[in-house]
């Protein structure tokens, strides 16, 4: 234990980078955990994963456009596509979950194919594996990623505090939500867009593969116990950010993937929650 | 509007106690989408305090009426005319149940809170006057006791009256009500009836669309009964019951009501 603690602070002292992907972790799956409850009650949780391999597929054409600041492509392009799943899902001709799985599946093949036939890199599954599952790109963060991801995940979370009522009332009922004059449409907007930015932020952490797990697992978690709306909401940012930082330490300890160890510590905690609801008497 | 300003102006001049104060008027409306008429022709007015029942089998265009009653989407032709600084978003909704509600982690107080989201603007956070609203018309309705308890553990009838309490949060004047009684009990139908009356007693103007016919010669003062693409009847209860139409609506629903 007191080695564990010594290995921790060595690794903490002496690379920044340590520190960055600790900071950077615990802001991001707490931003993920809050718009995680709207988007599964809303039934939108594939709207996250379908997201993020768009959000793929951008990185893919920046890596082979060369461009230094990849973010400024695959940003514009996932909010775009945050904006168009949306329309889509109010639109018949295509069903929602139909234009999501296209989408999804459609941009995650052109961002393979592209890195394949364009990349001059000589690993070239070596990074899409880290693309996709976030393996190694979060030991790489610079001074400047985690000031954007700061910047990102103030803007997210005040947002969120600001709207936190509209943002339930839209969740809750829309249609009362519109018939006593809040524009609906312009909040789904917002949550889609907000959950844009919190994918693409994601990405550096656990990889495009694994964001819609941190969204929903923390959400999931504090809905089997808790039984109002503020509580699940804090419950499940509670959840995700111990979750995180207990992914993070264990990674840096026993040399596993930082992604997958988050997520691995998301589904324990799931089970565990679900258990406890059925042997409480909580769930109907 | 320029041809109905004197009959307007002649019904704003009549506030006063005993004669009813137009709200609403409806005045040769077609409602539907870009090119399909669902229904037209549609003629009615509604005064403080009336109870309108609005009959019609499914698919005759009573959704889309309620849309255009909230505001929430414009006539094809003809016009809806709000009196008394009212217009659609002054209307309490009681919508139908969805299905993402049946499984929603909310307390019955933070629902009913969200009634008052239309007065708040830009402001983010409820103010004192907002929940102390919220608080007495959970109390009108019965319903403080369940105020911490989550909603997706009450029963239909309870869960009605949380959404009833939510709708006068909005709206102090005039209730909106999509089939309210929908897949509750016989027992607690008629108490919802009841509630529902009792608010109409106090004032509150009440729109409530239904199949149910026996409900609607119970309560109702005001019939609107619309058939496929038009409206086939418009008055009082006692006109309806004397009608055609209504004549023959009664029979034919007689036998399930019996």
């Amino acid at each position: 234990m007191i080695e564990a603690f010594q290995t921790l602070q060595f690794y903490f002292t002496n690379y920044p980078f340590v520190r960055y992907a600790f900071i950077v972790g615990l802001l991001i799956s707490l931003c993920s955990s809050l718009l995680g409850v709207t988007l599964v009650l809303k039934r939108f949780s594939f709207i996250g994963d379908g997201l993020s391999h768009v959000a793929f597929g951008a990185m893919a054409v920046a890596t082979v456009a060369n461009l230094t600041n990849q973010m400024a492509i695959v940003f514009p392009v996932t909010v775009l596509a945050a904006i168009l799943l949306l329309r889509t899902g109010q639109n018949t001709k295509i069903k929602g979950d139909a234009a999501v799985a296209m989408i999804s599946v459609g941009a995650l093949a052109i961002g393979y194919m592209l890195i394949n036939v364009f990349s001059k890199s000589a690993n070239v599954a070596g990074d899409v594996c880290s693309t996709l599952f976030g393996s190694l790109s979060i030991l790489t963060l610079k001074a400047s990623d985690v000031w954007l991801c700061v910047i990102m995940s103030i803007i997210v979370i005040t947002l969120f505090l600001l709207f936190y009522h509209k943002i339930f009332a839209v969740t809750f009922d829309e249609s009362f939500a519109a018939a006593t004059g809040l524009r609906t449409n312009a909040y789904n907007l917002l949550i889609a867009v907000i959950t844009a930015m919190i994918i693409v932020l994601a990405m550096n952490l656990v990889g495009s593969l694994l964001i819609s797990a941190l969204i929903i697992f923390p959400a999931l978690s504090a809905m089997r116990l808790f039984r109002s709306f503020k509580a699940v909401i804090i419950c499940s940012a509670v959840i995700s950010v111990l979750c995180a930082a207990f992914g993070i330490i264990l990674s840096i300890l026993c040399s596993t993937p930082v992604g997958a160890t988050i997520v691995c510590a998301d589904i324990v905690v799931f089970f565990v929650f679900s258990l406890t609801a059925k042997l409480t008497g909580r769930t109907e | 509007m320029s041809e109905h300003t004197e009959i307007d102006e002649g019904i704003i001049s009549l506030r006063n106690e005993s004669v009813p104060v137009t709200q609403v008027v409806v005045r040769d409306a077609s409602l539907g989408y870009e090119n399909l008429v669902v229904t037209e022709g549609l003629n009615f007015g509604i005064s403080a305090g009336d109870y309108l029942c609005i009959l019609g089998e499914n698919g005759s265009g009573k959704s889309t009426l309620i849309k255009a009653l909230l505001g929430l989407k414009s006539q094809i032709a003809g016009e809806i005319q709000w009196y008394g600084g009212l217009s659609g978003k002054d209307v309490g909704y009681l919508p139908q149940q969805t299905v993402v509600q049946r499984d929603f982690p909310a307390s019955v107080r933070e629902i009913v809170r969200s009634g008052c989201l239309a007065s708040m603007g830009w402001r983010p956070f409820y103010n004192k006057a907002e929940k102390q609203l919220a608080e007495e018309k959970m109390q009108r309705l019965g319903i403080s006791e369940f105020a911490d308890r989550c909603y997706r553990e009450l029963s239909g009838g309870q869960q009605q009256r949380v959404l009833l309490a939510r709708a006068l949060c909005a709206a102090k004047k005039m209730l909106l009500l999509d089939e309210p009684v929908t897949g509750l009990d016989p027992k607690a139908q008629n108490d919802l009836y009841e509630l529902i009356e009792g608010l109409h007693q106090e004032g509150i103007t009440i729109i409530m669309v239904s199949h149910d016919v026996g409900a609607a010669l119970k309560y109702a003062t005001h019939i609107l009964h619309i058939g496929s693409q038009r409206q086939l009847f418009f008055g009082t209860k006692a006109d309806y019951l004397q009608s055609d139409v209504g004549e023959g609506f009664i029979a034919s629903q007689g036998g399930e009501q019996a």
